[in-house]
Parts: C-alpha cells; structure tokens; sequence
C-alpha cells in the first residue's frame, strides 16, 4: 500500500516541476511543435488503419448478431456510430495510442536519463523535467482531437466500404442509420475525455520515464509499467468521465 | 575558485564521502584521482550540486551552494558547464544544435550570432567539419570534443570533467586533455577533472586531490605526486608497470 501512494506522491511532484514559467519560451514552442509532429502526426497512418477495419468489423458483426425481421434496418448504421463516436474513437484509440505513444515517451527520456542526458540539462540550469516533458503533454493534448476526428472518419469509411464492396447491406440504409438521432454533444464527449486521456498517456509515461534508476533493463520495465499503467488510469477515467459527462 | 568543506555523502546507511575538504583554485586545472568506487563521481555530483550532501558546504566564489534556493542554484549553473563520462549529447540533436543549445536557452544574440559562436567553439575543438551531423554518426572521442565545445558555449566560469578519457585511446586522451588544460588558462576557469588515467596526471595535473575509499589521502601537485611518500597514493599510481618502470630508473640515475 506505500508503494502506490509513495509512487502517486512523486508524480505530483513532478507534475509540480513540470508547471513552472519556461527558460526561454521560443525554445519550448519549437519542442512543442517538434512533439505534435512525432507523437501525433507521426500516429495518424495507425489510427486510420485500426479505426478504418473496426468500423468495417463493427458493422458485419452487428449486422450478423442483431439482424431480425423485427429490427429497423437502419440500427446497424446507427449502432455502429454511436460504438465509434461514445467509445472507440476516443477510448480505445487512446488506449492504442497509450501503447504506441506511452512505450515511446517512457523509452526516449528513460534512455535520456541512464545517458546523463537529464543531468547535462540541470547542469546547464534547464528545468529538465518542464523542458522534457511539457511540450509533450501539451503537443498530445493539441493534436488528439484531430486523431479522434480522423478515427471516426476511418471507421465510418470502412463501415460503409462494408456496404458498397462486400454488398452486406444497403449503403441507403447505412447512411439513414448514421445520420438518425444524431446528438452533437456525444463528440464533445469523445474530445473533452480524449483530452483527459492524452494528458493520462504523456503525463504517466513521462513520469516512468524521467524516474528510470539503472540500464536498459530497467529502461525497458520503464516503457512496460508506463503503457500498463496509463491503460489501466485511461479505463479507470473512462468510467468517471461517462458517468459526469452522460450520466 | 571552488571551495569544498567537510563533505559527507551516504547512500542507504552506507557512507560513500567522508569529510572531505579541499579547494580548487581558478585558472588552474585540479584533478581528482582514486581507484574505481572510491567516490570520485559522488564527490563531482556533490560539488555541481546533482546530488545533495549530507554535510559540509560547497563554495562557489563564496556563494554556499548547499544553502541555496532552486533559482538562485540554476542561474549559478549557468556559470558551469560539465563534460560527463558518456559525453550526454542530445541525440535528436546535430553537433551545431548541440554546442548551440545553451545559447538557444540562455542567451539574448541573434540567431546568427548564436550559429556564429556555436561555430567558433567547434573550430576551437577541430570539429567544424562535422558540425551538420548527428552524435551517433561520430566516434567517441569526437564526442567528447564536441561536448567541451558545448560545455565552453557560454564561457562558463567553472569546467567540470568526469572521467573525460574514459574509453579513449591514449593519443585522443591526448589531445582531449590538452584541450581541457588550455581552455582552462585561456578563460582562466576553474576546473575540475575526475580521473583515473595517470598520463592526464602527469600531463595536466596543476593540483591533485587523491581519494581512498571515501576520504581525502593526499593532495598536492603532479610535481609532487611522484615523489610522495603515501602508500596507497603510490599503489595506486605505480600500480602501472611502466611506471614502475620509470620510477626505478629514477632511482638509479640519482
């Protein structure tokens, strides 16, 4: 039991750390627009992919499990919307993305670390732990709308890529179930708790990283306890952040 | 001019630094000396102020940096500049970024002037040639030439070294030795260099603090060094064959 509050104590403190006024802002905007580019551009080519089959497979399923005389035809559009908009494009992707982009940040500033890298930016009077791991936070938190954007796009695409080339069912009643009883506040949901999650993903990882003691062994349990903690953190978050913002 | 007293440094109930005193004076280049784990680099992180002793005070010019506040240390660690054993340049990093990151964070030149004075602190190390490539694209000794480069960017007032030859042929060790030494009388810095290679000893030595498991055994000049009637200085420094060697060569023209 002290480990996790011993653990939940040091990372509030360097969140503590990481909020302080830069050294030089021109220096941090640079990082930040740096960070956009890698850890979410460089992340779009994954989310479309996995978002374009999910749609794809979200849709056959349905189609197979819920079709029945007694059931609208359009329920599968509309099923595999609300699927993509409430909990796949912004859950799921993050938790993807936690893979991806956590492993990533946890691997790059723990190698850092066990280099001196870390002590060399002290040396010079740099606040290590603002330079490294802000613009990150801040770059993921920019640029995860967008990702969520695209994932719905993707999966939409790919539901009805379902329709026009495997012939499942009807593009016109794809596109009726899509389009019925569309609420606009559900993607403000995905933005508002994808932003939640992208700050859990860079935040944690970072933390795992920046607190790296050793080699690359331990370089590598880093990257490890970074992508399954955040995950854990995301799923957790996911069930608060529905019941306030649905409930 | 650097001023260390009664440093004490523990890990874990176990003590690393025991009272060690000492003072490194400007413009002159101070060695370090002592067998692998007697606490040299723990002593260096203690001076920089990485790590925090358990007692005992670091002077910088007769500011206490143990008594000082978290702004007050980063505006002092802009005087330093530190040379680490891996050399610690940023990967993602050309060598031109490098040497010119301090300049990028702490300096009000424009960007030209910036590239300029990056430039002119490769060129003092012989490395403008490579100054468009990435740290992994250059050997180990040119590493550390840039690493001084960038260390020297701000001409900082205090040169820190750890083990600056570590992994380097004797020739390199050489020629990156002589560079420390002359950059250190040509900005009249007070440095430090933590080692354990006697041919930078015998070569820059200008003051020598010699550690045994901890503790402060010897001090005094390379001129001194050899003539010192220290037991376990001398086991460590002839622990050498050549220099055993020499030593009863010595002996005998005398």
């Amino acid at each position: 039991m002290v480990k996790p509050i011993t653990t939940l104590g040091k990372y509030l403190m360097l969140m503590g750390r990481i909020f302080a006024k830069p050294e030089r802002f021109r220096v941090y905007f640079k990082q930040y627009i740096n960070e956009m580019t890698q850890l979410g551009i460089d992340s779009i080519g994954i989310v479309l992919l996995i978002s374009f089959f999910i749609g794809a497979v979200i849709c056959i399923q349905i189609k197979l499990n819920i079709e029945s005389p007694w059931m609208p035809r359009f329920v599968v559009g509309y099923t595999t919307r609300e699927i993509l908009l409430l909990e796949f494009s912004s859950s799921i992707m993050c938790l993807i993305l936690a893979g991806k982009v956590g492993s990533n940040i946890a691997s790059e500033i723990g190698t850092m670390r066990v280099t001196q890298q870390i002590d060399a930016l002290e040396i010079m009077g740099i606040n290590s732990a603002s330079y490294l791991i802000l613009p990150k936070i801040l770059g993921l938190m920019t640029i995860i709308p967008f990702l969520v954007i695209f994932s719905i796009f993707a999966g939409i695409i790919g539901a009805f890529c379902t329709a026009w080339f495997a012939g499942i069912m009807n593009a016109t009643d794809l596109e009726y179930g899509l389009q019925y009883c569309f609420v606009e506040w559900y993607i403000w949901c995905s933005f508002i708790k994808s932003l939640f999650f992208a700050f859990i993903i860079a935040s944690v990882s970072a933390y795992f990283g920046y607190t790296v003691e050793g080699g690359s062994i331990a370089v590598g349990k880093a990257s490890t306890d970074a992508v399954v903690s955040s995950s854990i953190l995301i799923l957790f978050s996911d069930l608060l952040l529905t019941q306030l913002l649905m409930g | 001019m650097i001023q260390i007293n009664n440093i004490c440094k523990s890990f874990e109930g176990r003590s690393v630094i025991k009272d060690i005193d000492f003072t490194f004076e400007n413009g002159k280049t101070s060695l370090i000396i002592g067998q692998s784990g007697s606490g040299k680099t723990v002593l260096m992180k203690c001076i920089v102020g990485l790590l925090t002793p358990d007692s005992g005070a670091v002077f910088y010019d007769g500011r206490n940096l143990t008594e000082m506040k978290k702004k007050e240390k980063q505006t002092l660690r802009r005087e330093m500049g530190m040379i680490f054993q891996s050399a610690a340049l940023f990967d993602s990093l050309s060598v031109l970024e490098n040497v010119m990151f301090p300049l990028d964070m702490f300096s009000n030149k424009t960007y030209r002037e910036r590239v300029k004075r990056a430039q002119f602190c490769l060129d003092r190390v012989n490395l403008l040639d490579a100054q468009s490539k990435y740290p992994g694209e250059i050997s180990g000794g040119m590493q550390k030439r840039v690493a001084i480069a960038r260390a020297i960017s701000l001409q900082p007032q205090y040169l820190f070294c750890d083990e600056p030859n570590s992994g380097l042929d004797p020739k390199t060790s050489l020629v990156i030795d002589e560079l420390i030494h002359s950059i250190t009388t040509e900005y009249n810095m007070t440095t430090i260099i933590n080692t354990h290679d006697m041919n930078s000893v015998m070569g820059i030595g200008d003051s020598i603090l010699y550690i045994y498991q901890g503790r402060k055994e010897w001090s005094g000049t390379k001129d001194e060094v050899f003539s010192a009637t220290n037991e376990r200085l001398n086991n460590f420094i002839f622990a050498s064959d050549l220099l055993r060697k020499v030593k009863k060569e010595e002996e005998k023209n005398k």
